[in-house]
């Protein structure tokens, strides 16, 4: 109640991103360093239950209402805040650093929203903050992308608000609190969660709009709009059975689409699905340790999965490369985004002490727990899976492979510090796992290093490890032309892919063109009738307009009069 | 003292200013004039607000004739809301209108412009406050007439036939509303609205009553451009000058919605319109057409005060659909958006007007980065726009939340996807202009303008203010709109 815990932890980032590009470079530097930590301190300021409500029409808002899990998503999402910022500073535009900011705080005024009104204007917010993060590259292709962005989320922003509406009309009450998919104002509030999360049929804007933003914006842009999906999923919907399934397809949509994907970002935007993917799953299943495994795997991917992108924007700044074939042999010269980059692909891969161990292979023990056998063996399979694209394929070719005789150093200063400190937190939660595992939402009795768990995970990985180097004299053999999809089923020889890739590729091409043809068709049409000239909306003559006044007189009359 | 003449204070100051207002020779007089005017009409509105809050619906005998015989003035919470929007927007536009309309019209035409905006005034405020069935009518015209005048001013030869249609076609509504009370007159020999609906449950089965149901609809469906008879508000609104096509779009469209709304609760009451004739049927059925067709058609316009135009039929589509459930909670929501609409619509009309001030067009083709030259006007837009599609903490969000909520208390899901599918089409028309001004580069034209000045651009974000302020803090139109449907649905129970 009293004054500095009613303060909505995400309110000073929002501020003080509007106010960023007012100062000069060194204010903006304390600014953009100093919110973030402000804001974690206000987001430990919280207590359970809510503090602070505002009346609004006939409901009260509860822009501050505290627990566990706000706080375990406000805590890594100013963490993340602080390091984008570290690694950005001085490198980026000011309004993509502003941008960025305004990102962890609208995603953190979420995580902190008590009601689902004061959830919407901070959900807008977040889609409006990360597309100017995308535009903020300047470039066209960003600038396309950051339009298709926007439209995909603001489809779903009206799905939710359409939910949230009916939602209040059945119940009378805005308070955000588990839903059950029995009505449909909740199954369209669940589309709407869904579209930030990336999940099907819409996937695709994450890949396509990610790595188009500024190497620095890609930090940013990873860590907010799919983790905020996850929270309100495992707030609103948890043990919803749709969600395993989508879970599972998001997991090897990534892997796949990852493992055909030339563009070292691109390749990791294709893995963000596929970790969202993890955690969906999780969500889905609905048991304490699932959601805990969900909810901490949420906190240790953005730090990885930052710190990848990282490594990769330090890789495309100081090298301006992005593709894959473009690159290699960068270790010599950049040791430190090596060690770094190598350090998160093991985290990302959950080899054991790197914090994605200690976070996924409680999803996987949830299956188990819960005798969902295929569901299981599905997890295992993508998490091998993840090791391929993710952990050997990534710094493989980026880093080592052939010498592109690229001889760049490492990035500035702020660039390193920002790495250092996400390497370190991978590797002090995945050795040292208790302090994560207290803030989880739920008590913890699981204990991730038995000697199962180890074993089992590396025989894994390094079954898929042999495997990419079993196949990698494939994969040699194309240093100098770009990774496409023909080049895939002329040069890989065949295989499980070698049968996959034309399926897919003729799904891909069809559905697409034949989108695009319907659409077009759909356009003409509409504009046929509704454009300027159209019957619609075209100038009519004054004794038209007269012929419809008789013919609505007459109808009436005519119903009227008998 | 004077509190007891406020109702007819509302409507006598304008009607008495006009004629003066066309005395005076020098056409920043007549300004200086017509805008004291429209701020002591607002200060009396307010009282008149307070009053009829605190003490009830407010009668007024004009004249001190005994009522049913008299004309009545007739203040209730249905008309506040309406005198509220009138007034307020009067109050902000004419500051903003000394530079814009001097810009787009001649000099000597001046004078004409500022007696004409108070005849306007002047019928509209009558139309809302009289309780007389044939008084409404000669305010009506006197609000008509004026209209057309005000529209036939616009720059560029167009206005004219623009202004004739319009005349035409308003000519033809108003005969038919005149027919309708006419034909009501008939019937019960009076034309006092509360008496007519105390008389008119006896007379109601008959035919004649029926048909002067059906002049009246139709008649104010015209004036209101209730799709498919809203041919002749594009051009209107297009051609009009800046302050006209701002002023009319927030009042006049709305005062016909008044209308509608007096002669289907009030007179023939709620029973009856709703129950033995269903309109609200036919309401819903033209305002869904409405709302899908004209957004449809807005998408596709390339002069931006003609999608705004597009985009105003759609929104009275809205209000008309919440009038149409004929629960409270649709008429509220309803009358919250006809504030709501004429605040957002106003304002965006208005930041046209910055454009055309400067540009001279308000075609998207000419305005391609013009938001690097004008960032106020432009954000200004920007505003208004997220506001017309529903963001929240914007006024437009307010009303689509008590639409929505209206349409799925009577379980009318497709509607609400109706609603959804239009505001995303909202969406799609506003960032068209948004795409143009912000993320074009701008062509040597546009380098040399500069933003528009103080005169226009604080009214502009006055009326922007007030649409965030209305989104934060509803209360105030939610409850008098509530308290108004509440009268206005009440009424009709016998």
């Amino acid at each position: 109640m009293t004054g500095i815990s009613a303060i909505p932890p995400g309110l000073p980032l929002l501020l003080g991103a509007l106010l960023l590009p007012l100062f000069g470079p060194r204010v903006r530097a304390i600014l953009a360093l100093g919110l973030p930590l402000l804001t974690l301190a206000l987001a430990w300021q919280v207590a359970d239950g809510t503090i602070l409500r505002i009346p609004f029409l006939d409901y009260e808002l509860e822009p501050v209402a505290g627990d566990r899990l706000s706080r375990l998503f406000g805590t890594i999402f100013a963490i993340a805040a602080f390091a984008g910022a570290l690694f950005a500073l001085n490198r980026a535009r000011v309004i993509e650093l502003a941008a960025g900011l305004a990102c962890a705080g609208s995603a953190i005024g979420v995580t902190f929203a008590g009601d689902l009104i004061t959830l919407v204007v901070f959900w807008e917010a977040l889609a409006l903050a990360s597309t100017l993060v995308v535009w903020s590259a300047m470039t066209d292709q960003s600038y396309h992308a950051s339009m298709r962005y926007i439209l995909i989320h603001l489809l779903g922003g009206v799905l939710l608000m359409t939910g949230i509406i009916g939602h209040v009309a059945d119940t009378g009450s805005v308070t955000f609190t588990t839903m059950a998919l029995d009505s449909p104002a909740h199954w369209l509030i669940l589309a709407g969660f869904l579209v930030n999360a990336g999940a099907p049929p819409l996937s695709a804007w994450l890949p396509d709009a990610y790595p188009e933003a500024s190497p620095t914006g890609m930090v940013f842009l990873s860590a907010f709009t799919t983790k905020i999906a996850v929270y309100v999923l495992l707030r609103g919907f948890p043990g919803t059975e749709i969600l395993i399934y989508l879970g599972l397809y998001m997991i090897f949509y990534g892997i796949v689409y990852a493992l055909l994907e030339n563009d070292m970002r691109r390749i990791l935007a294709y893995s963000i699905v596929n970790q969202v993917g993890f955690m969906i799953c999780g969500i889905g299943i609905g048991t304490e340790i699932s959601m805990n495994g969900a909810a901490s795997h949420a906190f240790t991917h953005i730090i990885y999965k930052a710190l990848l992108l990282m490594s990769a924007g330090s890789v495309l700044y100081m090298t301006g490369k992005r593709k894959c074939t473009d690159l290699g042999g960068l270790f010599h010269s950049m040791p430190l985004t090596t060690t770094c980059a190598i350090i998160g692909a093991l985290s990302i891969s959950a080899f054991p002490l790197t914090s994605g161990f200690i976070s996924k292979s409680m999803i996987s023990q949830a299956a188990a727990g819960e005798h969902l056998a295929l569901v299981w063996f599905l997890l295992t399979a993508g998490s091998a899976g993840v090791f391929l694209h993710a952990g050997v394929k990534f710094p493989w070719f980026v880093f080592f492979q052939k010498d592109s005789g690229l001889r760049p150093p490492d990035p500035p200063l702020n660039m390193r510090m920002a790495m250092i400190f996400f390497a370190f937190l991978c590797l002090a939660i995945g050795i040292w796992p208790a302090p994560l595992y207290d803030i989880l939402p739920f008590p913890v009795d699981y204990v991730p290093y038995t000697r199962t768990h180890v074993v089992e995970m590396l025989q894994l990985l390094l079954f898929s490890g042999l495997a990419f180097f079993i196949m990698l004299p494939y994969m040699k053999r194309t240093p100098t032309i770009t990774l496409d999809w023909d080049w895939f089923y002329r040069r890989l020889g065949p295989g499980v892919s070698s049968m996959m890739t034309p399926v897919i590729n003729y799904w891909h091409t069809y559905t697409r063109i034949g989108f695009l043809r319907h659409l077009g068709t759909l356009l003409g049409t509409l504009f046929l009738y509704h454009g300027p000239q159209g019957i619609l909306a075209r100038t009519w003559a004054t004794g038209s307009m007269v012929l419809w006044v008789v013919i609505l007189l007459g109808l009436y009359l005519l119903a009227y009069y008998y | 003292m004077l509190s007891a003449h406020l109702p007819a204070l509302q409507v006598v100051v304008p009607l008495v200013s006009a004629p003066v207002c066309l005395l005076l020779r020098n056409p920043r007089h007549a300004w200086a004039f017509a805008l004291a005017v429209s701020w002591v009409t607002l200060a009396v509105a307010i009282n008149l607000a307070v009053q009829v809050h605190a003490s009830g619906t407010a009668s007024y005998a004009l004249g001190a004739w005994a009522v049913p015989w008299g004309i009545e003035y007739r203040v209730d919470m249905a008309s506040v809301l309406m005198i509220l929007i009138i007034t307020t927007i009067g109050a902000i536009v004419m500051p903003y209108s000394w530079r814009s309309i001097g810009h787009e019209i001649d000099k000597k035409h001046l004078q004409l412009f500022y007696t004409c905006y108070l005849l306007f005034l002047t019928g509209l405020l009558g139309i809302v406050v009289t309780g007389d069935a044939f008084n409404l009518f000669v305010f009506l015209e006197i609000s008509s007439l004026s209209s057309y005048v005000l529209i036939s001013l616009g720059s560029g030869r167009r206005a004219l036939t623009a202004a004739l249609q319009y005349l035409v076609m308003g000519t033809i509504g108003a005969t038919f509303i005149l027919i309708g009370i006419g034909l009501l007159y008939m019937m019960t020999g009076t034309l006092n609205m509360a008496d007519l609906s105390q008389r008119l449950p006896v007379n109601a089965d008959s035919r004649t009553i029926r048909v002067a149901f059906a002049f009246v609809t139709v008649g104010v469906s015209i004036k209101l451009a209730l799709f498919p008879l809203h041919l002749w508000l594009p051009n209107a609104y297009t051609y009009a000058p800046s302050v006209v096509s701002a002023f009319i779009a927030a009042t006049a469209t709305k005062t016909g919605i008044y209308i509608l709304l007096r002669f289907f609760f009030t007179v023939f009451g709620i029973s009856f319109s709703f129950e033995a004739m269903h309109v609200g049927e036919i309401l819903m059925l033209l305002a869904s057409a409405a709302i899908l067709i004209t957004s449809l058609v807005a998408v596709f316009q390339d002069n931006v005060k003609r999608m705004l135009a597009y985009s105003s039929i759609g929104h009275i589509g809205y209000i008309i659909l919440g009038i149409g459930l004929a629960t409270t909670a649709g008429v509220t929501a309803g009358m919250v958006h006809l504030f709501n609409h004429a605040i957002i619509k106003g304002s965006l009309f208005l930041a046209m007007g910055c454009i055309f001030l400067r540009l001279g067009s308000v075609e998207l083709s000419d305005m391609h980065g013009i938001a690097r030259q004008m960032p106020w006007t432009m954000a200004a837009f920007v505003t208004g726009g997220l506001s017309l599609i529903g963001i929240p903490l914007t006024a437009g969000f307010i009303s689509k939340w008590y639409l929505v909520n209206a349409v799925l208390n009577v379980g009318y899901w497709p509607l609400a996807v109706l609603i959804l599918v239009s505001s995303l089409l909202g969406l799609i028309y506003i960032w068209r202009v948004v795409e143009t001004a912000y993320f074009q580069m701008p062509g040597y034209k546009i380098r040399k303008l500069s933003e528009a000045p103080a005169a226009l651009l604080v009214p502009t974000w006055l009326l922007i203010g007030t649409n965030l302020y209305f989104g934060v803090n509803a209360g105030l139109v939610t409850g008098i709109a509530g308290q108004g449907a509440a009268v206005l649905i009440g009424q009709g129970v016998p």
